[in-house]
């Protein structure tokens, strides 16, 4: 009798253990989710800003047209690449990072449309379009690593592979040049 | 983080645990002395505790607002701070934007409030903005929603509320016993007379000590999420530097926030409480000493994980213990810094008589043979002729400088 007892009290333990790693799992996965769809509306707004920079800077320089259709075309194709999967994604961003920050690195170039009111609103909205873009991708990044730790940690692992949860990919920074600062030189 | 979050809320359950002990206590001793009954007290305590928690629930934000003399504003206004303010929101994971409220004030100073993270606002006064630089202020807005991420701004409300209950009944209690035992008299003429006296003493012993001890609890929980929301703010900008800096800015301002008050100070990034024309001195209790909390974050040279915090913490303080719980450091990665913001260039000031008698009083540490080194925080190190050594620590902001 007393056995029994303690039989089921073991299977019970085991249940309530099975069903809150079970929906801690998929807690962490939604987190993931969402975080991607974050990552997504900002890369969005990045889109639609490069249009009107590439006009307003237009307006000012004079022999910048590669510099500016590089951004053109690396718009395009980040454009494309949405929903082809996180690596191809990925990649596509970081040419489109790097050809930004060489028509940044350009604009330096001219007083006069560093002075446009118009200019410096973009300028702003384009800063922080990045910063959100990276910090989206922290945080994609921060959760992918947590649910991709309890799907392959002891005794999660087991939970998981048996309930079909596999481990996420991460957002890398595909373009060497955009880890790096671009260089700019006075002489 | 998120296993942070949750190990916070025990360690903090506790200490709030232990200022409703403290309520409870009072309440039974006021019952004991007035009514001979400690029910009587209890419901008391447990009335005047109701009302105010609820008031503080539903309509703390709004009255702490109003109070402050805060106004909404839209994206349109500043699109500079809604930026970076949404920043920091998609950096920590919120889920819904929070309001942001501007205090017009030249002081320079923030607050978070809100009870849930879903419903939350962001103040800052008017002079922050003017003062502090894009990194600067994400660093203020980091510690801001870090607030409100780990939940700290409901806990801060309710440990208030606890806090200004225990201060109101023990100094309604201690007048009435005070005037009560002066024209009175009538309760010690029953049969224990000496039960009644020893009630009596302990009552005022804990009267008189409850509001000290639950302040103490106060402060301990406040100092702690302070250091937490430091902490989180360098994780969610990776840029402990800005934060730094910004504080910095902060410590050197010497005018008060006008609007604050007592209740909404712990609200602050810091306390707005100073001296007329003072700088804030590391006595300011609710905040930890503003020096040290730019110390720790000068220390994170490795990275900016909560581990990173931590370790510069035990650096700084020399002790065995950190602050953060072992399980959020546990399961963090490394965590990389990032380079500052590019800024636009600000015009160089003209120097001015004290640059010109700084000059001159470094000719004269020159001719007397002492060598100076220049921090990176702007410190000017002097080192006498006869010191040995390969590496001197900067007193102000603890870098390690090299001879």
């Amino acid at each position: 009798m007393v056995w029994l007892f303690v039989v089921i009290a073991i299977v019970v333990i085991l249940i309530l253990i099975f069903a809150g790693t079970y929906n801690s799992l998929v807690r962490l996965r939604n987190r993931v989710k969402n975080a991607w769809a974050q990552i997504d509306v900002q890369l969005k707004r990045r889109h639609d800003l490069i249009p009107n920079l590439v006009e307003t800077v237009k307006g000012y320089t004079t022999h910048e047209r590669e510099t500016l259709e590089a951004v053109t075309n690396a718009r395009n194709l980040a454009q494309k690449a949405i929903g082809t999967g996180v690596g191809a994604q990925s990649k596509a961003e970081g040419e489109l990072s790097s050809a930004l920050s060489r028509l940044l690195a350009v604009v330096e170039n001219y007083p006069d449309l560093k002075a446009n009111q118009n200019f410096l609103a973009l300028q702003e909205e384009l800063t922080s379009t990045e910063n959100k873009i990276s910090f989206s991708r922290q945080f994609y990044n921060d959760s992918v690593l947590n649910y991709n730790n309890k799907t392959q940690m002891f005794p999660s692992n087991i939970i998981a592979s048996v309930t079909g949860f596999k481990a996420d990919e991460f957002f890398e920074v595909e373009a060497a040049a955009e880890r790096e600062a671009p260089k700019v030189s006075f002489s | 983080m998120w296993e942070q979050i949750r190990s916070n809320r025990i360690r903090s359950v506790v200490l709030v645990a232990g200022m409703a002990l403290l309520l409870f206590l009072i309440g039974y001793f006021l019952g004991l002395a007035f009514f001979e009954n400690p029910v009587g007290g209890l419901i008391i305590a447990l009335i005047v505790w109701g009302i105010m928690s609820l008031i503080a629930y539903f309509q703390g934000d709004s009255i702490l607002l109003a109070l402050s003399r805060a106004r909404k504003i839209s994206r349109d206004d500043y699109p500079r701070l809604y930026n970076i303010v949404e920043e920091m929101k998609i950096a920590s994971g919120l889920e819904k934007m929070p309001d942001i409220y501007i205090i017009d004030d030249p002081a320079l100073n923030a607050f978070a409030t809100g009870r849930d993270p879903n419903k939350a606002s962001v103040a800052v006064t008017s002079g922050l903005l003017q003062k502090l630089n894009r990194d600067e202020l994400q660093g203020v807005i980091g510690h801001e929603i870090a607030h409100i991420n780990n939940r700290d701004v409901l806990l801060m409300a309710m440990c208030g509320v606890l806090l200004g209950t225990i201060v109101i009944l023990a100094w309604y209690a201690t007048r009435i016993l005070f005037f009560g035992s002066m024209f009175g008299g009538r309760r010690s003429s029953g049969g224990g007379g000496q039960a009644q006296l020893i009630i009596l003493a302990v009552g005022i012993v804990l009267m008189i000590l409850a509001p000290i001890a639950a302040q103490f609890i106060y402060f301990a929980i406040s100092r702690k999420r302070e250091y937490m929301a430091d902490a989180s703010s360098a994780l969610y900008t990776r840029y402990p530097e800005g934060l730094a800096s910004a504080l910095e800015k902060l410590a050197a301002s010497t005018t008060p926030v006008k609007s604050a008050n007592n209740a909404s100070a712990p609200m602050y990034i810091i306390n707005p409480f100073r001296k007329k024309g003072r700088a804030a001195t590391d006595l300011t209790s609710t905040h930890p000493p503003i020096s040290e909390r730019i110390r720790i974050l000068r220390s994170m040279a490795g990275g900016a994980s909560l581990a990173d915090y931590d370790s510069a913490y035990r650096q700084v303080h020399k002790r065995g213990r950190g602050v953060m719980p072992a399980a959020s450091i546990a399961s963090a990665g490394t965590v990389g810094l990032r380079a500052a913001a590019p800024e636009a260039a600000q015009p160089e000031p003209e120097p001015g008589k004290v640059e010109r008698s700084r000059e001159v009083s470094d000719l004269m540490w020159r001719l007397n043979k002492y060598k100076t080194i220049n921090c990176a925080c702007g410190t000017k190190l002097k080192v006498p002729p006869a010191f040995k050594g390969d590496s001197v620590r900067c007193p102000h902001c603890g870098r390690i400088n090299p001879l």
